[in-house]
């Protein structure tokens, strides 16, 4: 079970009140994960990732275990308490605007 | 009892407004959207439960809304706007070509005759339209055969911000960009032309005539003439009475011709208004002054509409979609301020009333007559 935070206003979008949980299968990537995401809650599509080039919006950021793995391929295996579900994969909107 | 419902989108949420006839007693409902740019919402008058709305932001991008229970509830739909093959380039700010990029959906036609049918503004400029209730979204590419390469953006960004459909043609569409001009398609979308003969634009472009470059801010029709057509552009306003082949500029007494909003009265196809402003540079009312400006003549007589607006310190803006017109007896006029103000006149603009006064910066107001 992987479990994936989402910010405020996505939780909002996709009507759930905590943090989202996916099945899935390894390799853990943040790729496999995003698919799985937009699968189960289609209202997300286009919102993390731009829909003409499938790349991270400008103004989101991907963490997991406390490191920024938002330059890291989209493809590379996520650490192991990720994939056990230890710790959730973090989805961040930047801290900016009025 | 028949009544109105005003739909307001704000920097931060919309918010529907609700009264009788009489349109003294309002019902708020809001925020919806809690936080997001509503740029637009737009209700079918073929079913007027049927309501889309513009949702966006720069963290998430564009989300599409479609409530069939007059904004009762809502529920998410396509957001997938994609450019009809290589989409090509038009000009940068600097007069260098760049690549057009989607950002966001500036307006929304509902077709007269069809609620699953709505046509799409959108930044950076073209057109879409979804035939099935907004789930799915097809660019009419035709629009930007229209010397697009030539059009550049305005400080608000490229972006459609004008769609008009004849009500009695529904071949017929009329579109307007910033800073590109008004345009026309007589086949139904799939070819157009600009149609900005009689423009001219000496402050802002370096052919002050060009085919192309002139910042339209908003046109209006009204529906029992709909080859009269009234423009607010950057400065000037203009009218054509030949579907816009050839405009000629009515700005007449006008204390200020730059402005952003432009409509005609319900019943009087002679009969329009704008919103003075003071300049491109000072986007706020001459003089501190909140004045609407009412025509009875299509335009060159001009008459300032004061009474329940503030005449003092006021230095609000009023944008290019944040006027309406509804079609009760008495036709009601209104308007939103970027200060967060609505203001609602039940007697053709001479008397008006806030709504509201304390909403986030008002960018859109649309209003449906209900039986």
């Amino acid at each position: 079970m992987i479990r994936v935070a989402l910010p405020y206003h996505l939780r909002n979008l996709a009507q759930i009140d905590k943090e989202v949980t996916l099945q899935l299968e390894a390799p853990v990537t943040q790729r496999a994960i995003i698919d799985e995401l937009e699968a189960t809650y289609p209202m997300l599509r286009g919102t993390i990732r731009d829909h003409n080039t499938q790349q991270r919006r400008a103004f989101i950021r991907f963490f997991a275990c406390g490191e920024d793995w938002s330059h890291v391929s989209a493809d590379a295996p996520l650490p192991e308490p990720i994939a056990s579900g230890t710790e959730p994969f973090r989805i961040i909107g930047a801290l900016a605007g009025g | 009892m028949s009544g109105v419902r005003v739909l307001v989108g704000t920097r931060k949420g919309a918010f529907i407004l609700t009264s009788d006839e009489k349109r003294e007693q309002w019902d708020v409902n809001g925020p919806l959207f809690a936080g997001w740019e509503i740029y637009h919402m737009a209700g079918s008058s073929a079913d007027s439960n049927r309501l889309y709305a513009s949702q966006s932001n720069g963290w998430f991008g564009q989300l599409m809304q479609r409530s069939d229970d007059g904004g009762k509830t809502w529920e998410p739909v396509g957001n997938e706007f994609l450019y009809d093959g290589t989409p090509g380039t038009h000009q940068w700010f600097d007069g260098t070509q760049h690549p057009w990029e989607f950002k966001r959906v500036w307006h929304l036609e509902p077709s007269p005759s069809d609620p699953d049918t709505v046509y799409a503004g959108v930044e950076d400029a073209a057109l879409f339209c979804s035939r099935d209730g907004g789930q799915t979204w097809q660019e009419l590419p035709g629009l930007r055969d229209a010397k697009g390469e030539l059009w550049q953006p305005g400080a608000g960004g490229m972006c459609l911000h004008t769609i008009i459909l004849d009500p009695g043609n529904p071949d017929r569409i009329y579109v307007a960009i910033s800073a590109a001009g008004a345009f026309r398609s007589d086949d139904g979308g799939a070819t157009w032309r600009p149609i900005n003969q009689g423009l001219i634009s000496p402050f802002e472009l370096p052919d002050a005539t060009a085919e192309v470059g002139h910042c339209v801010h908003n046109l209006a029709m009204h529906p029992t003439k709909p080859g009269v057509l009234f423009m607010q552009k950057h400065w000037d306003v203009m009218r054509s009475d030949n579907a816009g082949d050839t405009w000629y500029e009515v700005s007449g007494n006008l204390p200020s011709d730059f402005g952003f909003p432009i409509s005609v009265h319900a019943h009087e196809p002679e009969t329009i208004y704008v919103v003075p402003i003071k300049s491109d540079s000072e986007h706020y009312p001459p003089e501190g002054k909140l004045r609407v400006y009412r025509s009875r003549s299509g335009g060159n007589e001009w008459e300032a509409l004061t009474n329940g607006l503030p005449q003092s310190d006021c230095y609000v803006n009023v944008l290019r979609d944040a006027m309406a017109v509804d079609t009760l007896a008495s036709c009601g006029i209104y308007f939103g301020t970027t200060g967060g103000q609505v203001y609602v006149s039940a007697d053709s603009g001479d008397n008006w009333k806030a709504i509201v006064r304390d909403l986030p910066a008002v960018l859109s107001v649309e209003v449906q007559t209900l039986p």
